[in-house]
């Protein structure tokens, strides 16, 4: 929970000494409570007050890294359970399992492919997050073998799944330093696991068979030990189950104050799964509710694809839509001669309609308005995008300088506006595009 | 030993309407079964707080017209079925449909423009086809809507259709001849809480009891704004189980229309080599927007491909299953 800033006052030394640079302790209290200043610069606080307030400021999901470098995973940190009373934060990891019974040729291929897996989608470069190399051989030796394997063939970040703690350190031994995520410690297990986690510095999945109360003393005990990165695997596999098991978990660490249930979650979608189809509607699920890991056991870009796109959709924050600059934009080299078209600069839609122009092949002018992020029937509803702003912007963006026409093309779905564009924008020609982005190629091959 | 973990319980004071499509023979109608959907008090598929005791429903989209601008993928599975709206929907009883939502789509003005009369004799051949409850779109221009509606109404009086869409341009005469004729209607406004309320009200001013509306809150499709209709639906249902009368209208959802108007579903041409094997992408894209819809509280999926009604139907399954 966030202490306010009386809450913060009552722990500080109420001195008004100001050497922290503000005039009194509590005007000191209220800009912590603001995260506007950081507590250090309190020379008289005491020990206590400090692990008070670190305790009380420590996010009730903890935030994990899994690898290191560019490429780690960040997970948790979540603050809400429906993204619409905020956002959601860390997108989850898309990992893909890999056994080490593998044949090594099929087993490299892969790699290879996972690593080199990548699409933009509205700008954003979409990948898959990581591999789960698992002892099914039960050969530490073939195990530790499939980890050197993965050096110097991708920089994914790794989770290393094996049951016994031997098998487990022959596996950490090869990736030394690189922050894979241990799978997994079990009531059994886990003082073993727990070292191993503590020596190479690595964040490590606890896993219960269907009891939360168990998944909490073991967490406990594990944190006792000096771990803190830990990873739940609440041991539930089925779509019902899932879906319950992470609603509480989410529920109990956000408004149940429940420390030791404050942590990501791992899921494995395929585990239940009767076929790759409904592999891949459980990932979905898991995307939508609370997954911070989750380990496909198959994959096919026409799967993993729409599972990125849901990812990006799903963490896109509520509150800022992807935008893009407004502005003139050029595609293939416009010419004065050159179409004009007009859009607003909601992400999707600028990326929508420049693909196709930019598929098309003909010179284009791309004039982009500032519609605050809004769709163009979504901005046209909203007053973001009405015939004003599209005549200001024609002008601001000089647009009359750069062609020798006086022909806009606004799109399909606002073609009411061209009436009231013709009077903002006196001697020009108002042309109604497509509806759709998708049928921008054909309307520019018969443009004139 | 940290004491045990005590489970949290949300007591919702709120539930969604229950509604029944389609009328039998007892009552009135000459459908074989009806669904009904809704009546659920706790959020989508949490059982374990609360019932849930109707599974939602999966709808099959037909046309009275060839649709010319679907996907190929589309046009290849159903083939010839495309022009004729009674066999289709027999086909689409055949493979799982629940319900079939029938768009009068050759009444537009700006296509073939067929008049009342054709609407009508095309619903009735529908019904004769199939003895699943039908819902029935008109052409999507309001005065058009109007016209073949109110026929459609007189025509099917007692199968207790569900007529749509009704909208704010519109509402008036589609509801009085559900009034008349013992119809639903489907209330739809564009992804937005407010204005999904506002209609109700509107629609009950008119007296027209609200277990006989569905709402249908609009689709954004997965890549295409299914955030926005994500979030609009949760916080409609959240609404509803809060106690907000206005917002407790069963969601139907027009998945199939949304999805495969995407890129990715739509064509194979000139897109990137990852997007991968375009049958199988266009199918996770119809399904990957209907599970996401209903994990948002869905009560009525529409989809155009029987493969996806196939996997719906198990994800729904597998969603309900304690």
């Amino acid at each position: 929970m966030a202490l306010s800033g009386l809450d913060i006052y009552k722990l500080l030394p109420k001195t008004n000494c100001k050497e922290c640079g503000q005039p009194t302790c509590l005007a000191f209290a209220m800009k912590l409570a603001q995260k506007q200043a950081e507590l250090s610069a309190c020379p008289y606080v005491s020990e206590q007050s400090k692990a008070a307030l670190a305790a009380a400021s420590a996010p009730p999901i903890r935030l994990v890294a899994i690898g290191t470098g560019e490429k780690k995973v960040e997970v948790g940190n979540e603050t809400v359970l429906f993204r619409h009373e905020k956002t959601f934060f860390h997108a989850p990891g898309i990992f893909v399992r890999l056994k080490d019974t593998l044949p090594a040729a099929e087993a490299d291929a892969l790699v290879e492919q996972l690593h080199n897996y990548g699409v933009e989608r509205v700008g954003i470069k979409l990948h898959v997050h990581g591999v789960a190399i698992e002892n099914a051989s039960g050969d530490a030796a073939q195990f530790a073998a499939r980890v050197a394997a993965m050096q110097g063939k991708t920089d994914l970040p790794l989770m290393l799944m094996a049951a016994g703690a031997a098998a487990m350190e022959a596996g950490l031994e090869k990736a030394a330093g690189a922050a894979p995520l241990i799978y997994s410690a079990t009531a059994e297990n886990w003082v073993e696991m727990a070292a191993l986690a503590s020596k190479y510095k690595a964040p490590l999945v606890v896993r219960a068979q269907g009891d939360l109360s168990a998944l909490a003393n073991l967490t406990e005990q594990i944190k006792a030990a000096g771990v803190e990165d830990m990873v739940l695997d609440p041991g539930v596999r089925t779509s019902h189950g899932t879906l319950v098991v992470l609603t509480q978990l989410r529920r109990l660490a956000l408004k149940g104050g429940v420390r030791a249930l404050g942590y990501p979650i791992v899921t494995f979608p395929g585990e239940d799964a009767e076929s790759v189809e409904e592999e891949i509607t459980r990932a979905a699920q898991h995307i939508a509710k609370y997954a911070g890991i989750i380990v496909l056991d198959h994959f096919e870009p026409a799967n993993v694809y729409p599972l990125l796109t849901l990812r990006q959709n799903i963490y896109t924050d509520p509150q800022k839509p992807i935008q893009v600059s407004p502005g003139l934009y050029e595609i293939s080299g416009p010419q004065p001669e050159s179409p004009v078209l007009v859009t607003t600069n909601f992400s999707l839609t600028y990326f929508s309609v420049a693909g196709e122009v930019e598929g098309s092949g003909k010179p284009t002018w791309l004039l982009i308005v500032d519609s605050e992020g809004m769709s163009v029937l979504t901005g046209w509803a909203a007053g973001k995008f009405d015939a004003a702003k599209i005549a200001k912007s024609v002008n601001q963006f000089g647009v009359p300088g750069k062609i020798n026409h006086k022909k806009l093309v606004i799109p399909g779905l606002v073609a009411g506006l061209s009436g009231e564009l013709e009077e903002e924008l006196p001697g020009w020609e108002i042309r109604v595009g497509p509806r759709e982005a998708i049928d921008i190629p054909t309307y520019l091959k018969t443009w004139s | 030993m940290t004491p045990a973990v005590q489970i949290p319980i949300e007591k919702w004071t709120g539930k969604v309407r229950e509604i029944t499509l389609g009328a039998t023979a007892a009552d009135g109608g000459t459908r074989a079964k009806t669904v009904t959907v809704g009546g659920e008090n706790t959020l989508p598929f949490l059982s374990f707080e609360g019932s849930i005791p109707h599974s939602p429903a999966v709808a099959l989209e037909i046309q009275d017209h060839y649709p010319n601008d679907w996907s190929p993928l589309l046009k290849e599975y159903w083939g010839d079925l495309l022009r004729d709206p009674a066999a289709w929907a027999r086909k689409a009883e055949e493979v799982g449909a629940d319900i079939i939502v029938l768009k009068l789509i050759s009444a537009h003005p700006e296509g073939d423009n067929t008049d009342a009369a054709h609407a009508a004799a095309t619903v009735k051949a529908v019904l004769g086809a199939t003895g699943l409850p039908l819902v029935v779109l008109g052409p999507g221009q309001a005065d058009k809507d109007n016209e073949v509606l109110v026929a459609v109404a007189e025509a099917a009086k007692g199968e207790r259709l569900a007529l749509g869409n009704c909208e704010d341009k519109n509402y008036r005469t589609v509801v009085a001849a559900a009034l008349a004729h013992g119809h639903l209607v489907v209330a739809k406004t564009p992804i937005d809480v407010n204005l999904a309320k506002q209609l109700n009200i509107l629609i009950t001013d008119m007296r027209l009891d609200l277990d006989r509306v569905l709402m249908d809150p609009t689709t954004g499709a997965l890549g295409y704004g299914l955030e926005y209709s994500y979030s609009v639906m949760e916080r409609l249902r959240i609404a509803a189980l809060t106690g907000d009368s206005m917002t407790q209208q069963p969601l139907i959802c027009t998945v199939g229309e949304e999805a495969w108007r995407a890129k990715e579903s739509k064509v194979n041409t000139g897109v990137p080599a990852a997007w991968g094997d375009w049958k199988k992408r266009g199918i996770h894209w119809e399904v990957l927007t209907a599970s996401t819809q209903l994990l948002a509280g869905a009560n009525i999926v529409v989809l155009r491909h029987p493969d996806s009604v196939a996997r719906i139907k198990q994800t729904i399954a597998s969603l309900m299953a304690e």
